[in-house]
């Protein structure tokens, strides 16, 4: 009997899964969609540093692992010197091994910048890819320095008061070969970026939005659709920069010509259900400042 | 090669000897020296070893761990406040089963700020599953630093190595040195379970209550082997080079009543003092312990014990002390000495020893 199964591949990835099935992820959980296409867009010759965070946990337990590439789980602080040293490692021994650091918002913006500014300030031949689902996820969603304004976490039961950290612009100040950031809703795009990130040498950045179900409170089968909403309204802006060339995506350079109402993002998920109007007005007013400096910056202003 | 070094380049010119593949390290007085001469050997290209210049101690220690488990050589130099700084990542060393090298230049902790020598910093790292050993000289330093890098890599133990020496007192001293070539005598590194992309696994995964005191006994049990490993290397060192380690050094003790335990650059003051008591008609020994993790069978015997504390665990004592005690049940007269560089001379010991009260605890300076 001819099996009739079609296998759809995503054009320009591998066929091949470095994650297996049935791994302990949540349901809905884009954060591992994104780690699958980084992995099909990067290959078997990779090596993933984990600190704490919701990867920590999907890759099963020992002595079982979910992942057939190499994960070296480190502890919270630690992933980009972790993998500093690893790529120092790789290029005394003459390999080519691609080194990706994988880490949370929560790994990234707050515990271990530190340790990523110093990985990106050496030019350590690395890409730190940070997924942001903009809270402490794996702990059960205490606040993050990525956590929006207004949003309810376990730690901000009456909202979040304080903005979203910036962490773009302070990466930005780095001055890298090569950042980007992508969203889990636009595999495409988001594997591009990898494969492109991944051809430079020197160290590369992505900031890509990882919606969660459980924690920005949603139905799991909306995780896309939360993901391309947040870019429509061009709260989440997408684009490339090398070095001080920046190149605005599609999908946001439509939102900026025709932007989807911010209340349409806020009203899909509970978190944002004590949200005040002065909180609106301050994403609002974050986002159009966002957009106006991405913009300028992209016409050469 | 006959020259003249302080403890601080002793160290650097062995770790140019053993040419590890990576060096990751963070500046911190007393310390500073190892890795300014290390960043020199680099830059001049006596030594063929990627320097990482990272950002704090916690990323030093980070960056080494990363580096180690591809399967090369590695190692970084720290001390005090940046030992506790990377104390995180200096129990995921061991946990990871990482031969890493690391010198540790005692020195006190604050506050106040003070840079002087103690051995409170490396001995609050004695559960995390380092192998810890004290020198004494610029001599011991580099030997201790090229032992160490054999020791830790070898199949029995993979654990890291912490080579411990005084701030000052030590570190920054000119002694007689040594420089020997030491060919063959670290073997190439083979680390069995190295990162390898054609044969993926996970590191660290989350690891069940049903498993993880396992993985914990393993250290414990490598540990236990790291005795035999250490002994064989000292020996090995001792035919190759002439110079003999063991787990104490051992100054007279033979027929001694009275015997001064103590650690570090004391143990050297502690045999002047020893000559003076023999003088006057004492039957006095000194031993210096050497290694603290393992911790050493120590040769007691039935003698009056004095033991000099430059370090200590409020609330209990003195670490080498109670660790004796603990040990072999025997009691002692425990001085707190040498806290933070305060001077304690060879006249100072013989004191100790001849107004010895078996049983107490005394703070040199304080209750005397």
């Amino acid at each position: 009997m001819t099996d009739i199964r079609v296998q759809i591949v995503m054009s320009g990835t591998s066929a091949t899964e470095y994650i297996c099935k049935c791994t302990s992820a949540c349901a809905g959980c884009s954060s591992s969609l994104i780690l699958r296409h980084v992995l099909k867009a990067a290959g078997p010759d990779t090596v993933l540093v984990v600190p704490a965070c919701c990867t920590s946990v999907l890759q099963g337990v020992w002595p079982n692992t979910a992942f057939n590439i190499p994960v070296y789980n480190v502890a919270f602080a630690a992933a980009a010197a972790v993998a500093s040293g690893m790529a120092a490692a790789f290029e005394s021994m003459g390999k080519n091994t691609n080194v990706i650091a994988y880490a949370g918002d929560g790994g990234t913006v707050d515990i271990g910048i530190q340790a990523l500014s110093g990985a990106l300030e050496r030019e350590t031949n690395f890409l730190y890819i940070c997924y942001d689902n903009e809270a402490y996820g794996n702990t059960g969603m205490q606040r993050s320095g990525s956590t929006p304004i207004g949003a309810r976490t376990t730690t901000t039961p009456g909202g979040k008061v304080h903005k979203k950290k910036d962490l773009d612009r302070i990466i930005a100040a780095h001055n890298l070969p090569y950042m980007a950031t992508a969203c889990s809703a636009y595999p495409q795009d988001l594997a591009k970026k990898v494969q492109k990130a991944l051809s430079i040498k020197g160290p590369k950045f992505m900031h890509i939005l990882a919606p969660c179900p459980p924690g920005w409170r949603y139905d799991a089968s909306k995780t896309i659709e939360v993901g391309k909403m947040a870019v429509k309204t061009g709260l989440w802006a997408m684009y490339e920069r090398e070095y001080d060339l920046l190149t605005i995506s599609g999908p946001t350079k439509a939102a900026m010509i025709k932007p989807a109402p911010l209340e349409d993002y806020f009203k899909m998920q509970g978190r944002f259900s004590g949200l005040k109007e002065e909180q609106v007005k301050t994403v609002r007013g974050e986002m159009e400042r966002n957009l106006r400096m991405l913009k300028a910056e992209a016409e050469g202003c | 090669m006959l020259t003249i070094s302080t403890g601080n380049n002793a160290v650097a010119a062995a770790v140019r000897q053993a040419i590890p593949a990576v060096v990751a390290a963070y500046p911190i007085t007393p310390q500073t020296e190892i890795v300014e001469q290390i960043a020199n050997y680099v830059t001049n290209g006596s030594l063929k070893s990627k320097y990482i210049p990272v950002e704090s101690e916690h990323s030093a220690m980070a960056a080494c761990i990363g580096a180690s488990i591809t399967g090369i050589r590695t190692f970084t130099a720290t001390s005090s406040h940046g030992l506790l700084y990377m104390h995180e990542m200096v129990n995921w060393a061991a946990g990871a089963r990482l031969p890493i090298v690391m010198a540790n230049v005692n020195r006190a902790l604050g506050p106040g700020w003070n840079v002087w020598a103690e051995h409170t910093d490396s001995l609050q790292a004695r559960d995390t599953g380092w192998l810890q050993v004290y020198v004494a000289t610029v001599q011991e330093a580099y030997d201790a630093t090229i032992m160490a890098f054999r020791i830790a890599e070898d199949r029995r133990v993979y654990l890291p190595v912490m080579i411990n020496l005084d701030g000052f007192s030590l570190s920054h001293i000119t002694q007689q040195l040594e420089e020997s070539e030491i060919g063959d005598f670290i073997p190439p590194l083979m680390l069995d379970h190295a990162i390898d992309t054609k044969a993926p696994a996970g590191y660290g995964c989350m690891t069940p209550s049903t498993d993880y005191f396992r993985i914990r006994y393993d250290i414990e049990r490598s540990m236990r082997d790291s005795v035999a490993v250490i002994r064989e290397t000292e020996d090995a060192f001792a035919t190759k080079f002439g110079r003999k380690y063991s787990w104490t050094e051992n100054y007279r003790c033979e027929d001694a009543e009275v015997l001064v335990l103590s650690m570090g650059t004391l143990g050297k003051e502690a045999e002047v003092a020893v000559d003076i008591l023999r003088d006057e008609g004492v039957k006095a020994g000194a031993m210096r312990v050497r290694w603290i993790r393992p911790f050493p069978e120590l040769d007691l015997g039935d003698r009056e014990l004095v033991v000099i504390d430059r370090n200590y665990s409020f609330g209990f004592g003195g670490i080498l002390a109670s660790s004796i005690r603990a040990k072999t049940g025997r009691q002692c007269y425990n001085v707190i000495a040498g806290i933070g560089g305060q001077e304690v001379t060879y006249n100072d010991i013989a004191g100790f020893i001849r107004n010895r009260r078996i049983g107490e605890e005394t703070w040199f300076g304080v209750d005397a």
